[in-house]
């Protein structure tokens, strides 16, 4: 950290050296294509899950957007912290690799200000991509169904609530980076990381879940579990909010035991907390 | 004082890449630090823009701790690097706004480095020299009171050299003091103040070129061209010289230079030509930094 190597930051931090990086970030993602691949994932995969969720409507007695916001959260739960982790891995390591790095830092500029301009402009690509793709499934919605308003805060939830998934995410992959020597090693830990946050962490939960077979560990620590997991208390969230779980299974029970505030304010921790790593991590890097 | 090092000390492991280093730089002052690959230059250098620790001494940049004072301190790192997707006029633009200057800025300052033509083009399509002059650039702006340059004319053409130094008299006039590295020894003897000398993480001479080529102490030449016929009777009057073909060519401690050039001129018209040859700037550089076992 800053004390161990005695490097003091400057006292103020001025909003136009943040800025400033932040429109040259944006550009270098804008120019590598990632705002294009963002916007063009979510667009195609909103409107896919939007189309193809027009099944169970009438039955269940749901307005068309909400069944649509249940397929929606599925997807973000899954491409929201890739996309994160694929536009943060490069951020640290791939300037160390380049030698750009120490130039910069001899900059008048603090490293929370380095990082905080590439998540701005990160975040920015991702919430354009989430208010493209979600807004092109709503729209698809209220065009099929007139009782589709209904739906409208949910998918207003699910927009702002992926935003702050995705900011978990990024602050994740900016730790990541730092502590990789070389990009391609950052790489591989992010992908590790999205494997083991999304896919094995809930298949490992699901394994428990069935051996206990009702008892204290589904009760109590199962819940627990599920905040604990930035993706896990995302879904939580939007499916509790929305009380859209009559149309989502698997963490039905839990969803309707854990009161949305709660697993909210799990989503909107995480993204302090993987920041914070994440700066913890980048002061460390010697250049 | 801009810069001043006193008994800097720092090891990468068992290995000490500084040991004891102690020198000064004063405002307007052009110090040209010279060394071998792996002297400690660049180790130096980072320690002085706080970029890395060191492990004992003191260091002071316009009196303040190393990394303090980054809004007057300008660095060019050795192969300097900019992201490949921004051209020229973005990646300056952006510097500008670092330093709080004005971002219209940038195409002005690529045209004093000659990148007027270049300035929209990506990084990415830019040659070494190219990237070195976008370097040069951005270390000039606003007015840095110290300037860290780590090879700062490697990959640039001796017209794009001569222009640098022009640039970086200007700014010794205007008072910057100037710390670079380089293995171009003619160009740094004929552009800086003073010269340290780093080997193997220790500072072996420190001083002006007239001044280490004096302590150095390395022998003068004298090549003495006899007139026709004369050759053995010039000979035989300068003991301890050796022949050259016609020439004749006799070497002695520059102490001695003077009463041998008398020696020489009392041989009157025996003599056609005398030519003097001072040791050489490589001669005097090998002489300091072998002197430690290298």
């Amino acid at each position: 950290m800053s004390l161990a190597l005695s490097l003091p930051q400057p006292r103020v931090l001025p909003m136009s050296a943040t800025l400033a990086l932040t429109a040259c970030e944006f550009r270098i993602a804008f120019r590598n294509r990632w705002l294009a691949i963002a916007v063009g994932l979510m667009g195609m995969f909103a409107l896919v899950l939007s189309a193809a969720g027009s099944g169970p409507t009438g039955s269940l007695g749901v307005d068309r957007l909400s069944v649509t916001v249940a397929s929606l959260t599925s997807l973000s739960v899954y491409l929201v912290p890739l996309m994160a982790l694929l536009m943060s891995f490069d951020a640290v390591a791939g300037e160390v690799e380049r030698g750009t790095l120490p130039l910069l830092l001899t900059y008048p500029v603090a490293r929370a200000q380095v990082l905080l301009a590439k998540a701005f402009a990160h975040l920015a690509i991702l919430t354009l991509a989430l208010v493209a793709g979600f807004g092109a499934a709503g729209v698809l919605a209220a065009l099929l169904d007139p009782e589709a308003a209904r739906g409208l805060p949910a998918l207003l939830r699910l927009i702002v609530t992926s935003v702050a998934l995705g900011a978990t995410f990024l602050g994740a992959g900016y730790a990541i980076s730092a502590r990789s020597r070389r990009p391609s090693g950052a790489a591989g830990l992010a992908i590790g990381l999205w494997l083991v946050a999304v896919v094995l962490y809930d298949l490992g939960l699901l394994a428990a879940v069935v051996a206990d077979n009702g008892g204290v560990f589904t009760m109590k620590v199962f819940p627990a579990l599920l905040l604990a997991n930035p993706a896990d208390a995302f879904r939580l969230y939007n499916l509790a909010a929305s009380q859209a779980t009559s149309v989502a299974a698997g963490v039905s029970a839990a969803a309707g035991a854990v009161p949305p505030w709660v697993s909210l304010a799990s989503v909107l921790a995480w993204p302090v907390l993987a920041f914070g790593a994440a700066l913890l991590s980048f002061r460390k890097v010697v250049p | 004082m801009t810069l001043k090092l006193r008994n800097l000390n720092k090891r990468y492991g068992p290995a000490l890449a500084l040991d004891g280093v102690g020198f000064t730089v004063g405002a307007g002052e052009r110090v040209a630090l010279l060394g071998h690959n792996g002297a400690g230059k660049s180790t130096l250098m980072k320690i002085v823009l706080g970029l890395i620790p060191f492990d004992g001494g003191e260091v002071q940049v316009l009196g303040a701790a190393p990394g303090a004072r980054r809004e007057g301190v300008a660095y060019l790192p050795e192969n300097v690097a900019f992201h490949p997707s921004l051209t020229g006029e973005e990646q300056v633009a952006t510097f500008l706004s670092l330093r709080r200057e004005n971002p219209r800025g940038a195409r002005d300052l690529l045209a004093r480095v000659g990148l007027r033509d270049a300035a929209r083009r990506r990084i990415g399509t830019y040659s070494k020299g190219m990237r070195q002059r976008v370097g040069l650039a951005q270390a000039l702006i606003g007015h840095p009171r110290l300037l860290i340059l780590d090879e700062p004319t490697s990959g640039l053409d001796p017209v794009s050299r001569r222009d640098f130094y022009r640039l970086l008299d200007g700014l010794a006039a205007e008072g910057a003091s100037v710390l670079l590295s380089s293995h171009a020894l003619t160009e740094v003897e004929a552009r800086t103040d003073r010269i340290v000398i780093l080997s193997g993480g220790k500072l072996v001479a420190e001083g002006t070129m007239e001044a280490l080529r004096h302590a150095a102490g390395l022998p003068v030449a004298l090549q003495i061209t006899p007139a026709p016929g004369q050759g053995d009777a010039v000979a035989a009057a300068l003991p301890g010289h050796h022949r050259a073909g016609e020439r004749i060519i006799l070497t002695c401690p520059p102490f001695e230079k003077l009463p041998l050039l008398a020696q020489v001129a009392a041989l009157g018209p025996k003599v056609a030509d005398v030519d003097l040859v001072p040791p050489s700037l490589e001669d005097i550089y090998s002489h300091f930094s072998r002197r430690d076992g290298q």
